[in-house]
């Protein structure tokens, strides 16, 4: 029987599960393995290199190169993680999570002083305004 | 007899602590932040305790994926600052309390919570930032600090239910220590906030001020909520804020005295919200 998962229908939300974790396995350890100076260094000499001695998805390699942050979390990749990424390359965990809203830097910041996203709307997929 | 003296809620936001390091405390953005905290740090100096246990999350930095223990209570002696990837926070290393922390450790698995046991762990901005903001920039901190990490990383984390029950066992445990030690129990993380995906930046005032109203007076209510409820109106990561049932479960059963309450959106990308309660 399958497990319930309440939570498929929030929108734009990705639950890092059991089944996801597992899925990212590889992709979350390699980002693990950049909390190193030496590691970080390796992988900004060459980024495909260093992400071929890891048993990634070619998808997996391509969505961290392309540093498309909600591919990576399809493709099982948790923020906390995706975080060390985003370290090495000298951003902050505000610039991340705003670059996958589609919004700008600026406005995302700005939306974040007014008061962050409205929950209305944004319960449940289908939920009005 | 050892006995919780109050319980210490916060946000533990790691912009709060970059901010704190980087000296930007004067810049009208975190200062909206840290006087919230002004209150606190007096209170803390007035009221220190022997021992914090201080419940707070791992974030990917202790814990990979190689191993992910829902509860993990630190009896090492001490704890180093971790490098998350920006260079470890210049904060004092937290000093432990190996022989409390072992006694909690034997008590509580006795009553049925399985505990992991950890004696070496270095302790990221979900345990330092909360120092920091309680304690200011001290060169070392004001007393021991009990670490007790919680999954809150990996669905499904435990349940606030499982979380308000542990706080009590937690409560038996050190209420059975036998030297007069004053413990405070805090607990970190929250409110709410997403961290991820087209829905991030996600903000709920309203429920997150229910939540605060809700902890304080009716808490065994707060604590069967369902996870669905905390991340469909507090954010994916908003789900920390079961880690406060543990600090509130901790507490006597006699309704306690609000020292301070603060809320305050944002810090980064999260709503900060913090809460003194002391025993009566």
């Amino acid at each position: 029987m399958a497990l319930e998962k309440p939570y498929q229908d929030i929108p734009g939300t990705t639950i890092f599960d059991a089944e996801q974790s597992r899925k990212g396995y590889h992709l979350n350890q390699f980002c693990m393995s950049l909390m190193k100076a030496e590691n970080r260094a390796r992988f900004k000499a060459n980024e495909r290199a260093y992400l071929d001695e890891w048993p990634m998805s070619e998808e997996q390699k391509q969505a961290v190169l392309a540093r498309d942050l909600n591919r990576c979390i399809a493709l099982g990749g948790n923020i906390y993680f995706l975080a060390k990424i985003g370290a090495t390359d000298g951003k902050s965990f505000q610039q991340m999570a705003g670059s996958m809203t589609g919004m700008s830097e600026e406005e995302y910041r700005d939306m974040m002083i007014s008061g962050g996203r409205s929950i209305e709307g944004n319960r449940y997929i289908g939920e009005n305004k | 007899m050892a006995k919780i003296t109050a319980s210490v809620y916060t946000s533990h936001v790691p912009a709060i602590g970059a901010a704190l390091d980087l000296g930007k405390t004067g810049e009208p953005y975190w200062q909206k932040v840290f006087s919230g905290y002004e209150f606190s740090k007096a209170w803390l100096k007035e009221n220190t305790p022997d021992v914090i246990f201080l419940v707070y999350n791992d974030h990917a930095t202790a814990f990979s994926l190689e191993m992910i223990p829902t509860f993990a209570i630190g009896c090492a002696a001490e704890f180093k600052p971790a490098d998350e990837g920006w260079g470890p926070r210049p904060v004092p290393v937290v000093q432990g309390h190996p022989e409390l922390a072992a006694h909690i450790a034997q008590s509580v698995i006795m009553d049925d919570f399985d505990l992991t046991i950890v004696n070496r762990m270095d302790v990221d901005h979900g345990l330092t930032v909360p120092l920091s903001l309680m304690c200011g920039q001290p060169s070392a901190w004001p007393c021991p600090v009990i670490p007790f990490a919680v999954n809150v990383v990996q669905y499904p984390v435990p349940s606030g239910r499982r979380c308000y029950q542990l706080g009590k066992a937690i409560r038996k445990a050190v209420e059975s220590y036998d030297a007069p030690l004053k413990v405070q129990v805090w607990g970190t993380g929250g409110m709410s906030h997403q961290l991820q995906g087209p829905r991030a930046g996600l903000i709920n005032r309203e429920w997150d001020n229910a939540f605060l109203d809700r902890l304080i007076a009716d808490p065994a209510g707060l604590a069967q909520m369902p996870h669905i409820d905390y991340v469909r109106e507090a954010g994916s990561e908003g789900i920390e804020l079961v880690m406060w049932l543990i600090a509130r479960g901790a507490m006597s059963d006699n309704p306690p005295k609000v020292a301070h309450r603060f809320y305050h959106v944002p810090a980064s990308n999260t709503a900060v919200g913090h809460l003194i309660l002391e025993n009566t």
